[in-house]
């Protein structure tokens, strides 16, 4: 198969959207992704056809309701390689992730340690945060090299046997850092500890195969995936699963309630209290067959060639620097630069009148703007359905930014 | 059209960088962030009979809070707290949340009405001059 970028792009009605005379050049996945028609037509056939509770009901709309909440939920196991009664649908990756450090964090004692990293997104340090005042465990942190990957290098003087966790962008979402997981499953394997990655700027990129990765828990957004909002999934190993204690408790998630005790339903049951997100996780579940349909060695190249473009175009404009890996190895299709004299804001915003849409900021990533003392950078984020045009429309409006705004 | 946003006078006020730096013995300083953009405005001011004397600011930001607190800078020695009050009506004004005309020079703010994804830029030094002089 060979990677057809129109027919990609046909699939999106949103990119032909015409704004202030311009097309949409739209490069800000990274924050949230578009949704192909599959996925609206999914949505749509479920609240026209079949919208009703799941699980419960006897009747026919809710068996028809209740049938494709579980196919989401097989056909996200598959995405990733895994047993559908290992995932859990949740209300986002932030949520995703607390639930983690929720009802595993309950599994831990004061004084047991967790390891992140430096370049973590907020939602995977302030939930951490939350439970070393709830817990009294302690976090460590690795620091990030000069060119924006983890320094893995330090796992050996980090890694101790307190550590019981070790939680890690799979990328970054800022630097677009590919993290090395082997060294990391090595490194946690030395002591015992689990390892959890944030995937939630890896799972819009391809098929996942969790299981070589010899990994314990694994997070990811549905609106940065092609999904709708409000749906995330946690995968974890049907172990810990089994010994974590529920998150939110309600409907659903119980085996049996007396005001004198109640017992927990197994997972994925136990973590879904209340009625679920039904259609956004509809709507995930086609993303994902969506995206399992692309040929990813073709999609892979044709996004990396565009990154390409972008790190060739930056290079040629005074004063620009790239925070992340120079070159397309280890690296994602995120592109993080500064522009010398202008600040990342005003960047975007001229960017905005060429039509191109990015992201400006600290990226819910405040320790790693510390880390390079920036105030932010601008972020540029690829998704299969970008095309040169998108790229040419970027250096362009970085170039017009350059010349007027210093 | 973004390319409005960044007129002249805008542009030239941020460039201005009237009151930049520090006070060598501030009476307060104040220091005021937006958590969702990460701009940092940290403000100096001397006060003397209840009136500012001396005023500098440190702005993180980006080119409209750094012309904000230029044009703030450029106009806010003599005035007390309700004096500023007034000065900030007036950025209100320019960026259409209050009605009526603005005044110079924060009339130059006029084009961040359209934006109001912007509006903090423009307000973020009032908020910590207020802050200072509380």
């Amino acid at each position: 198969m060979t990677f057809d970028v129109a027919a990609v792009r046909r699939q999106f009605p949103i990119l032909s959207e015409i704004i202030d005379g311009r097309p949409v050049h739209y490069l800000d996945n990274g924050a949230s992704a578009q949704t192909p028609l599959a996925v609206i037509d999914a949505v749509r056939s479920y609240e026209l056809t079949s919208r009703a509770n799941v699980l419960r009901g006897v009747h026919r709309l809710a068996e028809r309701a209740t049938e494709l909440y579980e196919t989401a939920r097989t056909d996200v196991a598959k995405f990733l390689g895994v047993q559908p009664m290992e995932i859990i649908f949740t209300g986002g990756c932030t949520a995703a992730i607390n639930l983690v450090a929720y009802s595993y964090g309950q599994l831990l004692k004061p004084g047991d340690r967790i390891l992140l990293s430096e370049l973590e997104h907020h939602s995977n340090i302030v939930p951490w945060q939350l439970l070393r005042q709830r817990s009294g465990v302690e976090l460590d942190m690795i620091p990030v090299t000069t060119d924006g990957q983890i320094d893995l290098g330090l796992l050996s003087k980090l890694v101790t046997p307190k550590t019981k966790l070790i939680s890690l962008a799979h990328v970054s979402n800022v630097t677009g850092a590919l993290l090395d997981v082997r060294k990391v499953v090595e490194a946690a394997k030395s002591v015992g500890a689990r390892v959890m990655l944030d995937g939630a700027q890896r799972a819009p990129h391809g098929p996942i195969d969790l299981k070589a990765l010899g990994i314990d828990f694994y997070v990811f957004a549905g609106h940065k995936a092609y999904g709708p909002n409000g749906v995330g999934v946690l995968w974890a190993k049907p172990e810990l699963l089994e010994a974590m204690p529920p998150f939110h408790g309600g409907g659903s998630m119980i085996g049996r309630v007396t005001f004198a005790e109640t017992t927990w339903a197994p997972p994925p049951r136990r973590f879904e209290a209340g009625t679920p997100p039904i259609g956004p996780a509809i709507g995930l579940g086609t993303a994902c067959t969506w995206m399992a349909a692309l040929d990813w060695t073709a999609t892979h190249d044709h996004e990396m060639g565009l990154v390409q473009r972008v790190l060739d175009g930056l290079q040629e404009i005074d004063g620009t620097q790239i925070l992340g890996p120079a070159s397309l190895q280890n690296r994602y299709p995120v592109v993080s630069f500064m522009l010398d004299g202008v600040h990342p804001h005003d960047v975007a915003q001229t960017l905005d009148s060429f039509g191109v849409a990015v992201r400006a900021g600290h990226h819910c990533a405040q320790p790693l703007m510390d880390r390079f003392d920036l105030d932010g950078t601008t972020r540029v984020s690829i998704a299969p359905y970008n095309d040169n045009s998108d790229i040419d429309a970027l250096l362009t409006g970085v170039r017009h930014a350059a010349n007027t705004l210093r | 059209m973004s390319d409005e946003l960044y007129q002249t006078r805008i542009v030239a006020l941020a460039k201005s960088k009237t009151g930049a730096g520090k006070l060598a013995s501030p009476t307060k300083s104040a220091r005021r962030d937006n958590p969702l953009c990460g701009d940092r405005v940290t403000i100096d001011v001397k006060v003397e009979d209840g009136k500012i004397a001396e005023i500098a600011h440190q702005v993180r930001g980006c080119l409209l809070c750094q012309a904000s607190a230029a044009a703030l800078a450029g106009v806010a020695v003599g005035r007390d707290a309700a004096a500023v009050d007034e000065l900030r009506h007036d950025a209100e004004r320019a960026i259409g949340r209050e009605s009526g005309k603005a005044h110079d020079p924060f009339d130059a703010f006029e084009p961040v009405a359209n934006h109001k994804s912007r509006h903090e830029c423009v307000l973020l030094p009032f908020e910590a001059l207020k802050e200072a002089l509380s």
